[in-house]
Order: C-alpha cells, then structure tokens, then sequence
C-alpha cells in the first residue's frame, strides 16, 4: 500500500518514438508526481503533442515503456482524460455542445450502454463549470474558437479521471477564456488531479504551472518551475531563439 | 396480370424502400467521414466480384452475387489503403485507379461470360445501370436481412461510430479500438452499397451514398436527426425511383433514382432553414435594399476581427458611430440586424456580430473581390 | 496496315494523351475530377448528337467539352458554398449529370449507335473500320487522327504554360502572388481534361478514360522526383498499359478496354512493388538497414544519457540493457556487438560506455531531430 501511494501518476521510461527514419522523440525519461500542474514546452518539431500521444499509446512507438500510477498502462482504463488540439477536430459535425460533453462519460458507459439522464446531469454541470450554461443546445458549429476550446474542456471534466492531458489549451483563444481555462485547471489541481498541458507560451510558464518539463526530441530539463525554468535551460532548449523572448519579457516585466 | 404487377411492384417498392433506407443511413456516416467517394470506387470494384461469383459458381442466387460483390468492393478498401499507407501515391488517385481497375477487370469477366453459350448469364450486364423490375422475392428477403443486419450492428454501436467519427484521436485515448471500429464502419457501408447494386447499378450506386447524406444535412442539426432524414430521403427517392422505371418503358432505374435525389439536394441546398442560398440571398437582398445596414455589419465584422477567438464579444455603439459617416442611423441598422439575426446585443450599449453575420460579412467581401476582377 | 495495329497505335495515342493532363491532376490532388469529368461528358455528346444527328460532328466534341467543364464549374461552385464538403460536392454533380444522359440515351437513342455499354467501354475493336476519307483517299482511322490531334494540343498547351502549370500545381498561392490567374490555369487544365476525356470516351468509354488519366501518373510519380521526368514516364507506362492491355486482351480474346485498365493497374502494382526507392521492396531493405542504424543510435542516446549519473550502474549495465531498451536479448547483443565493431561503444566491467565516437553520433543524431 506504501508503494502504491509513492507510485507516480505518469511514468515514462526510455521512450522512443521515430516517423519513419526520423526520430522525434529520443530516449525519454520522465517521471510526474500526483497532483503537478506541469507544463510542457519547448520549439516547434520538439515533439510535445508526440509525447502525450505516445504516452496515452496513440501513436505506435519504437520503445519505451508507459506506467501509470504504477500500473501498466493497458491496465489503467478511464485513468486519462485527454483535450487534443482543437483545429485536428471537424466542427462542421452535426452535434450540440451537451452532446460533444456527453461523450466524456462514454469509458465509463463502457461498451453499447447509452448515455441517460445522469449523464446528461453530469454533463450539464460541466458545462456550467466553463461558463458555458445556456450553451448546451447549440450546435457545435456556431461556436467560437474559445468556445470551442471550453467545450473540449467540459468533457475531459466530465470523464473525471486522475490524470488531465491538455494539448495546447491556450492556443489562440480569447482572454477571457484563457482565464476560464486557467480557473478550471486551478480547481483540478485543488481537487488532487494531475495536469499536463502542452503549452506555447514562454511567458505564462510561471503563471499557469509549478512544473515544467523542457522538451527538444528529448528531455532537456523537468522539475518544479523555480528551479528548472532558467534561462540557460531555456536556451538549451531553443538554441538561441530564447534570448529576443527572455529579453522582451524583461522589458514587458 | 393485374394482380403479378402488383405483387412485382410491391415487391420492387419495397425492395428500393430497404436500399434507400440502408444507403441514407450508413452514407451518413461516410459523408462526415469525408468518405464521400469511397462509395463510388466500391461500387465500381463490386463488379468483378459479381462476375467472378456467377463464374465460379454458375449460381444468380443473391446470396452468392452479394457476396461476391462485397469480396471484392472490401478488397479495394485493401487495396486502397495500403498504397496510401505505402506510398505517397495520394488517396483520391488510389481511388480513381483502383475503381476504374477493379471496374475494368469486372468488364473483362463480363466480356469471358458473354461468349457463353448458356443464356444463364442474362441479366448481369443489368448490374451496370441496375433494373428494379428485376428483383424478386428473394432478392428483396436477402437485402432485408443483410440491411438489417448493417443497421442493427450501427445502432449497437451507435457512440462508439459517433465519437470515433467526430473525434478518433479522443476516442483512441478513451480506449476504443479504433482500427477495428473503423474498418467495421467501413465494412457496413460495403454491406449498404452491395444491398443496391441491382436495383441502382454499379455506376451510380454511390449518388445513393452520397446524395441522401447531403440533403439531410441541410436540414439536421444533430446527427440521428440527421441519419434519420437521409434514410427518409432515400426510402422516398429509391421508391419513388423503381417506381418510376418500372412503370415506363426504356426508363433505367439507377438514373432515375439519382435524378430524384439530385433534385432533392438540389432544393435542399436552396431552400433550407437557416443555411440555404435562398436564405442567403433573402439576407443579402435586405442588406442590399437597406445601404446603411450594410456597412454597420461589415464594421462590427472588422471589430470581431480582433478578438478573432472571441467573435462574440460586444463592441460600443460609440466606436460604431465614429466609424460611419456623420449622421448615419447606426442605432437603426443595429436594431435591423439583431431583427434579421445578423447581429446581436451582448450588454447594453455592446454589439457584436453573430456567426451568421458574419459569415454574410465574409461573403460580401468575397462578392466584392470577385467584383473587382 | 493491320487492324490491330491501328488499334495499338489508337489505344497508346489515347493513353498518352490522357496521362499528360493526368499527372497534373495527381499532383494536385484531384484525380476524382478526371472521374467527373468522363461521366459529364455524357450529356453534351447525347445532347448535341439530337441537335446533328452526326455522331462524327466536331460539334460533339465542343458540347461534351463544355458540359465537362460545367461539372467543374458546379462542383466548384458546390465547394465554395461551404454547404457541403469538396469530396462530397464530386460525388454529387456527375452521377446527376451522367444520369441525364444516360436516360436521355435509353429513351430517345436506344436505336441508334450510342447505347449504353459503349459510353461505359467505347468501341475500340471497331475503330478501325470508321475512317476518316478526304475527297476519297483513306487517310486512317479517324480516332487515331482525333486523338492525334488531341495529343498535339495536350503537348503544345503543356509546353506554352509549362512553368505557370508547374508553379499553380506546386504552390498555388505562390503562382497567385506572382499574378499567374489560378482560376484560369484551373479551368484551362479542366478544358484540356475534358477534351481529352471526350476524345478518349469515344474510342475507350469513359471508365477507361479515368483508369488511364491517373494511373499511368501515379506509376510515374512512385518512379521521378521532378516534374519533366514524370510526364515522361507517366507517358511511357500509359503506353507500355494499352500494348500490353491489348496484347492481353487478344491472347484471351476479353474486352479490350477493360483488359487495358487491368494492365494500368498491374504496371502501377510492378512500380509499387519494385520501384528503386519508393516500392516495397526497397523500403523493406531499407527499414531494416534503418532499423539498424535506429537502434544504434537509441542504445548510444541511452547510454550518453546515463553515463555519469548516479544510475550508470543501473541503466548501463550489459545484462540489463534490454530491458531498459525494451529488446529482446538477442536483438541486444546484436545491437551491441555491431557497435563494438564500429567502434562506437566500449565495456568496461559490466557496464557499456559509449566511445569519443559514440557520443558525437548519439549528440547528432538528437539534434538533428
């Protein structure tokens, strides 16, 4: 019992993946402890949405092996709820926003079961909870991006599990849904989730997340933000791109 | 004589009442799927196995033919995918080339079976065009149950099919096996297209998958509602159809089913609640009759532009104001396009444009730019 | 000549003719139209043989050419109506119009020679015998003569826009920055489309039309990397399928244009399977060479990121390098012992260390990701 409480949430461990010839990810080690808010970052091409996938096993790897909470992950169901990007979804489907929530209890549901009134609750609540209430019968096509985003959101709520997958959130939404997004993830974490999110922005790191995993094909650096969120990390991260950023955030600072 | 007409006919209605039924339904799914021509390379590929079928077993059962016709309609989905997942051949060459090869071979065994001797073999060129007249009960009793069959396993899986078409990559992280749910889906609409192919014929077959999805999507928000109109449209259109061909001399009934249908999209697209080009024009025409609404719409347009995420965030009427000419009825044209909801008050005093509005902003622009070419 | 010569030399200018519009559709995603257009033709030949009565008018050509070209225009239109998606406006606009001629055919033609089998197969084993005579001297079968002269058009019309045709095909926005109009590059493609299709229809019908226009092309693109050299090969498989369709389809004496879509299809299949990079058997050697190199470069990442930390001993021990790689233990000592002899990893004790060597190769083959 000791063990399983010390187990991480999310254990990756030599994990390789390669398109084709060319590696995108190289020999990951990583290790998130439960309840981390832990943000992702690193350049274009560094394979940040590779490694949640492969870590979820959406993708197919060369190697690597993927625990969660100490458990192999294809004995770990309804472990991960998982938010991918928003533009890879077709928002031209014919469905209300409660129907795109409702599908984050289908794991629970399991196999043929429909979803019924509870469901429909559950779904309903979650709603609410981004601030979309009076939504919940819009077809998903009317919906702006940020809205868009709230709903994805709303389902990974409803599907309640311990591990949370955010694969770039904050990407091109509005204030006061970055906001909304930002509150949710807050509540999460109060709530002892665990919270990956893939992230682009350098400087909301601090704001948003107490880890950071630095990421270019393979771990440059991960741990609590105060300690690994350094500018001579950040470099090795993004070769010499880092300084104009460092430099404009110290004149906006 | 009275009576045999009846009973064919009956038999032929409700015959095209199963097909129609099977197509709208299961071509909903591929027309979300963007798998909208899939349809047509396996029809096409049915062919050979149809041939091949009544070679190898000298058998016109529909068993048999049906069968056949799925082998091979299946086997150029293979095909299909592996050339793509193999190559950098792109997949809508890999479909015109694997239908037009597969149709060809198909010909080829026709071509062996007509120097035959035996007449057992009339009756396959109607596989081409399709003839209704030429169903008989067992043909109909065999598309029923494999229909029901098809529309059973869809129902069963109606959220798995859902969710797997609107997210795979979600589903995937909820642990569907989304490969084989996805190669089941297809499957299906293999069983729906063979279901047609001698009442409508392998070359049009796929009009049936595409066309009742595309009307009923005009009208349907949701998807069952959706589902269920394509399977009403192709229920009408197929009956109405066979009907048709049956009755008249030289009429084919695959053609006259697709021209039921186009006629049926084409109204659609026009008249539609809310999305038609009726509507449109209707819309346009009031922007077009009312010159000071036109601008007031365009420059809420440009505001939303800023807050491209938050479209709907609301803008002051004063910032309006300062954008029109002086003594333009701003307040009046808001108020217009709240009426025709093109726009619509957040706050008092804040604007925003909907997302009708503004899509009418984006076609005006278009309509613009073409103009100025 | 021989009949069956004339049909050779017929069924490769045809081929020819088709493959060149065809590689510009492959590229540019849109084979499905060359399906559209050889089924919209229909109704402008059907139409403008009741107005002639003349199934060798020139006119028939022109109103099939432009009902070809208005099926484009409706899906184009379709498309940009943004009330159905692209693939889906395909699928509705040539069944409809096709469907219009082939009732049209089978109501008030069916007596005469358009019937339906044709339209789908064309007539090529009786090409020969429809010669086009001028002032009585036999000047050849009139399809070779049409498709001839299509053929010429086809080379003339790639040669005088070459490198606008190149431009919108690669980089579309590219050519409408530079001021190459794309929608007439479009349309004028879409015309030589469908005046190819027309004058293939008559002598192949209008699935071969489809089989010819994009699998040759798509043979050609498995084989080049750039644009010359694929309308080449593109032409030189399409060729290489109607000799062999034909010879095919006399030794078994089957449909002719059905035996030259098969043959289309099989030379596609030998580029698929035997291309020098791209076939399968090159990628499978390929992959397992990779596969090789891959594996080298994981063990020496692995180990470089190990070495000098407090669980070297752990995670480069030789016995427990397996598991940490995930390999079996034969694929291991496999892995190991190519990397001693390239000198890329040395033992030291239990442990595996990489060399000066392996370190530079682990470090590039991480950054060049």
């Amino acid at each position: 019992m000791v063990e399983e409480a010390r187990a991480w949430a999310l254990e990756v461990e030599d994990l390789t993946v390669a398109y084709g010839d060319r590696p995108v990810l190289w020999d990951i080690d990583l290790q998130v402890p439960s309840g981390v808010k832990l943000g992702i970052v690193g350049p274009n091409g560094a394979g940040k949405s590779t490694l949640v996938k492969a870590a979820m096993g959406l993708i197919p790897t060369v190697a690597g092996e993927v625990r969660l909470f100490g458990r192999p992950r294809a004995a770990a169901h309804g472990v991960i709820a998982y938010v991918p990007q928003r533009a890879t979804l077709a928002w031209d489907f014919p469905t209300d926003v409660l129907d795109v929530v409702t599908m984050g209890t289908y794991g629970r549901l399991g196999w043929v079961r429909r979803a019924g009134p509870s469901e429909r609750r559950q779904a309903e609540e979650a709603i609410a909870q981004v601030g979309m209430s009076g939504f919940a019968r819009r077809p998903i096509a009317e919906l702006s991006g940020g809205q868009q985003q709230r709903v994805l959101l709303a389902r990974a709520l409803v599907q309640d599990a311990p591990i949370n997958i955010l694969d770039e959130p904050f990407q091109g939404v509005d204030a006061p849904t970055e906001r909304a997004i930002a509150e949710v993830l807050d509540a999460l974490a109060r709530a002892g989730k665990t919270i990956i999110v893939v992230h682009h922005d350098l400087q909301t790191v601090p704001e948003y997340f107490d880890s950071v995993l630095l990421l270019n094909v393979r771990v440059i650096a991960a741990g609590p933000v105060a300690e690994v969120f350094t500018e001579d990390n950040l470099r090795l991260t993004f070769g010499g791109r880092v300084g104009v950023l460092a430099a404009r955030a110290a004149v906006e600072g | 004589m009275d009576l045999l007409d009846d009973y064919t006919l009956r038999l032929v209605a409700a015959g095209s009442a199963v097909l129609g039924a099977t197509s709208g339904v299961l071509g909903s799914f591929a027309y979300l799927r963007r798998q909208s021509l899939l349809g047509d390379a396996v029809s096409h590929a049915a062919l050979p196995g149809i041939a091949l079928a009544f070679l190898l077993t000298g058998s016109k059962l529909p068993l048999v033919i049906m069968i056949g016709a799925a082998v091979a309609g299946w086997l150029a989905t293979l095909a299909m995918r592996l050339v793509v997942a193999r190559s950098r051949v792109p997949f809508d060459s890999a479909l015109g080339m694997f239908l037009a090869g597969f149709f060809g071979l198909g010909m080829v065994l026709l071509s062996i079976l007509q120097k035959r001797p035996s007449a057992a073999q009339a009756g396959l060129e109607s596989y081409l065009f399709g003839q209704a007249a030429s169903l008989l009960r067992r043909d109909v009793v065999t598309m029923a149950v494999l229909a029901a069959v098809a529309v059973a396993a869809l129902v069963v899986l109606w959220k798995e099919f859902k969710v797997l078409s609107f997210d795979a990559d979600f589903a995937a992280s909820l642990g569907l096996p989304v490969r084989r749910l996805d190669g089941l889906l297809t499957l299906l609409l293999v069983v729906a297209i063979v279901i047609g192919l001698q009442t409508v014929g392998v070359v049009l077959m796929s009009a049936m998958i595409v066309a009742p999805a595309a009307a009923a999507r005009q009208w349907s928000r949701r998807l069952t509602p959706m589902v269920a109109t394509a399977a009403a449209i192709g229920v009408l259109a197929g009956v109405a159809g066979s009907l048709a061909s049956s009755l008249t001399p030289r009429l084919p009934t695959g053609p006259t089913i697709v021209l039921i249908l186009s006629a049926t999209v084409a109204l659609s697209l026009a008249v539609a609640p809310g999305r038609g080009l009726v509507w449109r024009a209707l819309r346009l025409g009031r922007l077009r009759r009312a010159p000071e609404q036109e601008p007031v719409l365009m420059h809420l347009y440009a505001l939303s532009l800023q807050h491209r995420e938050d479209p709907e965030h609301g803008h002051r009427e004063a910032v309006l104001r300062t954008m029109s000419p002086p003594g333009a009825d701003v307040r009046g044209a808001l108020e217009r396009l709240v009426q025709q909801g093109l726009a619509r008050r957040t706050e008092p005093g804040l604007w925003a444009p909907t997302a009708v509005g503004r899509r009418e902003a984006e076609r005006v622009l278009e309509r613009e730019s073409e103009e100025r070419r | 000549m021989s009949p069956g010569l004339e049909i050779v030399l017929i069924a490769v200018t045809t081929a020819v003719a088709a493959a060149l519009p065809g590689s510009y559709l492959v590229l540019r995603r849109s084979a499905m139209v060359s399906d559209a257009i050889s089924h919209a033709i229909l109704p402008g030949i059907v139409l403008a043989f009741f107005l002639t009565r003349d199934l060798n008018s020139p006119f028939l050509l022109v109103a099939a050419a432009a009902s070809g070209v208005l099926a484009v225009v409706l899906i184009e239109a379709l498309r940009r109506s943004h009330l159905v998606p692209e693939d889906a406006a395909i699928g509705l606009v040539f069944p409809a119009l096709f469907s219009i001629g082939v009732i049209l055919i089978s109501r008030y033609a069916a007596n005469v020679h358009l019937d339906t089998d044709s339209v789908l197969l064309g007539e090529l084993a009786f090409a020969p015998f429809d010669r086009l005579l001028v002032r009585g001297h036999d000047l050849g079968p009139r399809a070779l003569w049409t498709m001839g002269v299509i053929l010429a058009l086809n080379l003339a019309a790639i040669a005088v826009a070459w490198k606008e045709l190149k431009l919108a095909t690669v980089d579309p926005s590219l050519a409408a920055l530079l001021g190459f109009p794309p929608a007439a590059l479009h349309y004028g493609l879409m015309a030589m489309v469908s005046i190819t299709a027309v004058g293939a229809f008559d002598a192949v019908g209008s699935i071969l039309v489809v089989a010819l226009m994009i699998a040759p092309p798509a043979t050609a693109y498995l084989l080049a990397d750039r644009l010359a050299p694929m309308l080449w090969l593109a032409a030189a498989a399409a060729a290489l399928s109607a000799v062999l369709g034909f010879a095919a389809a006399i030794l078994a004496d089957v449909s002719i244009a059905g035996a030259m879509a098969v043959a289309s299809c099989a030379v596609f299949g030998a580029a698929f399977a035997f291309a020098p990079r791209r076939g399968l058997v090159a990628q499978a050697r390929q992959r397992s060479a990779q596969r090789l190199e891959l594996a080298l470069r994981m063990l020496l990442v692995h180990l470089l990121h190990h070495q000098e930390t407090e669980i070297e001993r752990e995670e480069c021990r030789l016995a427990g390098l397996h598991r940490h790689l995930r390999w079996s233990e034969a694929r291991t000592r496999q892995v190991i012992r190519e990397a001693e002899e390239r000198r890329l990893v040395a033992r030291s004790g239990e442990l595996v260390l990489a060399t000066g060597d392996g370190r530079r190769l682990a470090e590039a083959a991480v950054t060049e990701g």
